[in-house]
């Protein structure tokens, strides 16, 4: 039963545009979903290394922009006069340079900010961002500041002898999000399942142990990282395509806030936890714009994200497991096993 | 360079609040620059709505800093304590996140401005030009700094944190009470950024905004001086001012904010240990 569980949530979700007519719910769905990408990609670094960055909307707007300028073309004059013009490329070219510029920037990033821990690694990460977010308000020749990008095209794909698929309906971009996430699901899934993932959770439970039995620890973390950012750049890409517009607002801490809330309320280290808790932080502000301001949904929000750390610490899908007593094998090596109480 | 000078003191104040929280609790305090804020808009709130004398309303806003610091390691860390410091770190975005909002909902999205006693014509010295309520905010900042030094090397109390920083156990061990610690320094760093803030918030404007980049500025401070180290966050605090004058006048205004981020990557980078730091010991 368990192995079919992850099919028949697709199935159901894959039946959604089927029944949803309301153009709003399956716009929430959509968006939700994007998020939902990305925060299974924070997951990678946040659930199965342990280590926290609060800078992972950087690459999920590089990702965004990549793909954007890419489809869009620019034409920026560099320091020194040299100039760099670019025509408008297929979109589908965009979103894979998307993946491909977001890994590298992880990788940049992973291979300098790694040689710090705790609190330093994370406030390198929100610098990071924060440098990112600002460079894209500023260089408005490329990006058009505040002005924001608008009228870029949704994604289309051509395939040999199935014909031409433009991703412009919901229906379609709802699909397409689904692709993407069932996609990252087996990456990761896989990924964590493999030799790589247990070295992983091995230096998240004991860095100097994992250190002493051999694992180059800072090759794995840049390695989750290149891989986590890649992804969060093709949910930044999906992103771009879909809205048809962004601004340097995507670069936002909250977004940031938001995605390592999804990942703790689901459960941090399992497969499935950004998606239940994506679903839900998704979808309180569609319930809760029924009777909140705008201001009082973010106090909501903000209250809510106290409360899951005080009452469920290790997430959802952990005290679900615990609950109807099943094991270990659905949620990965080692993910939310009890740690050692430490010493302070 | 004035203005500099006006920036250095209170961003040395909020990175000392901030350096004495995550030097003696280990807490990633997300939340200061909310307190910051909250500083702000008491002044605000005192000294124009309700009409009090200006000095009256800034001692006010800093006693009320106080005393909303002392609430919230009450309510939301004494529950936790012993957790780890990601979780704490969650817990301090959430109530950033509330007290944000919570600024918006009250006082709306527009900017208020608090006017002051001192007189509109500058003091002229030589070639030089100030504005009086700038030289007050200048010297009550450099008062207030002084006030925690002597707080943290002179009293009783200052010597339980600095033994508590150093070794929680052993302090615990020769009668320190742990959790009375913890408290005076949550409100004592609450206050000075609030006091940072009712400082500040007279000389621009008073906007919901204004704690989102006085958290991470705080942030750059401290990692600037060395954690936990008093002094490395007061010249912290006008390196980051200089950096962010240079900045603002030689690359572009739009990258002022930027300067401390570059500061925090390339001394986290180079000299993780920040620029002061001799060992980690504070005072």
């Amino acid at each position: 039963m368990k192995r079919f569980l992850p099919w028949i949530a697709l199935l159901a979700l894959a039946s959604v545009p089927m029944w949803l007519r309301d153009p709003y719910l399956l716009n929430a769905f959509i968006t939700t979903g994007i998020f939902i990408v990305a925060a299974m990609s924070l997951n990678l670094l946040l659930g199965y290394t342990g280590q926290l960055s609060l800078g992972h909307v950087a690459f999920f707007g590089i990702g965004a922009y990549t793909s954007a300028l890419v489809s869009l073309g620019f034409d920026v004059e560099l320091i020194g006069g040299f100039r760099v013009v670019h025509e408008p490329w297929p979109v589908w070219l965009g979103f894979f340079l998307a993946i491909l510029v977001s890994g590298l920037c992880g990788y940049i990033v992973g291979k300098l900010s790694f040689r710090v821990r705790g609190a330093y690694f994370v406030i390198v990460t929100i610098s990071f961002a924060e440098v990112v977010r600002l460079v894209a308000l500023n260089w408005v020749e490329l990006t058009q500041g505040p002005l924001a990008l608008t009228s870029i095209p949704p994604i289309t794909l051509g395939l040999p002898g199935l014909g031409y698929f433009d991703f412009f309906s919901k229906q379609s971009n709802f699909y397409l999000v689904l692709g993407v996430v069932a996609l990252s699901y087996v990456i990761i899934g896989r990924l964590v399942n493999s030799r790589i993932g247990r070295a992983m959770v091995a230096l998240k439970e004991n860095e100097s142990l994992a250190v002493s039995v051999g694992i180059d620890v800072t090759r794995y973390l840049v390695l989750a990282a290149v891989v986590s950012a890649g992804i969060a750049g093709a949910a930044g890409s999906l992103y771009a395509h879909y809205l048809k517009i962004i601004d340097p607002d995507v670069f936002l801490f909250l977004y940031t806030v938001t995605m390592v809330i999804m990942v703790i309320t689901g459960g941090k280290g399992t497969l499935a936890g950004p998606i239940v808790g994506g679903l839900i932080f998704g979808f309180i502000p569609v319930v809760a714009r029924s009777f909140a301001s705008p201001e009082l949904q973010w106090i909501l929000y903000g209250w809510f994200m106290i409360l899951i750390v005080f009452v469920l610490p290790q997430g959802i899908v952990p005290a679900i497991e615990k609950w109807f007593g099943v094991g270990e094998e659905a949620r990965g090596p080692g993910g939310t096993e009890p740690k050692m109480q430490e010493t302070h | 360079m004035i203005n500099m000078l006006i920036l250095g003191s209170t961003y040395a104040l909020l990175g000392i609040g901030l350096t004495l929280i995550f030097g003696i609790m280990r807490i990633v305090n997300f939340a200061h620059g909310e307190l910051y804020a909250f500083g702000a808009y008491f002044v605000y709130f005192v000294a124009v709505l309700l009409g009090f004398n200006f000095f009256l309303s800034l001692l006010i806003a800093i006693l009320a800093g106080c005393i909303l610091g002392a609430l919230i390691e009450v309510v939301l860390l004494r529950p936790m304590r012993g957790a780890d410091i990601d979780t704490t770190m969650l817990i301090m975005i959430g109530a950033m996140i509330v007290m944000q909002n919570t600024e918006q909902y009250v006082w709306g999205g527009v900017a208020k401005s608090v006017s002051t006693p001192f007189p509109e014509t500058p003091l002229v010295i030589g070639a030089f030009s100030v504005s009086w309520l700038r030289l007050f905010v200048f010297f009550a900042a450099l008062a207030l700094i002084a006030a925690a030094y002597f707080l943290i090397n002179r009293t009783k109390l200052g010597r339980a944190m600095r033994a508590t920083f150093q070794d929680r156990d052993t302090a615990a061990l020769m009668g320190v009470n742990i959790q009375a610690i913890y408290m005076a320094t949550f409100s004592i760093g609450s206050s000075l950024a609030a006091a940072a803030g009712a400082l500040l918030g007279p000389v621009y404007v008073v906007s919901p905004q204004m704690g989102n980049i006085a958290s991470l500025k705080a942030f750059a401070i401290v990692i600037l001086g060395g954690l936990g180290s008093i002094g490395g966050a007061t010249i912290g605090g006008f390196i980051l001012a200089f950096a962010e004058e240079m900045g603002a006048g030689y690359i572009s205004s739009g990258y002022r904010d930027a300067m401390g981020f570059l500061l925090i990557i390339a001394v986290l980078l180079f000299k993780p240990t920040g620029l002061f730091a001799r060992s980690e010991r504070i005072g």
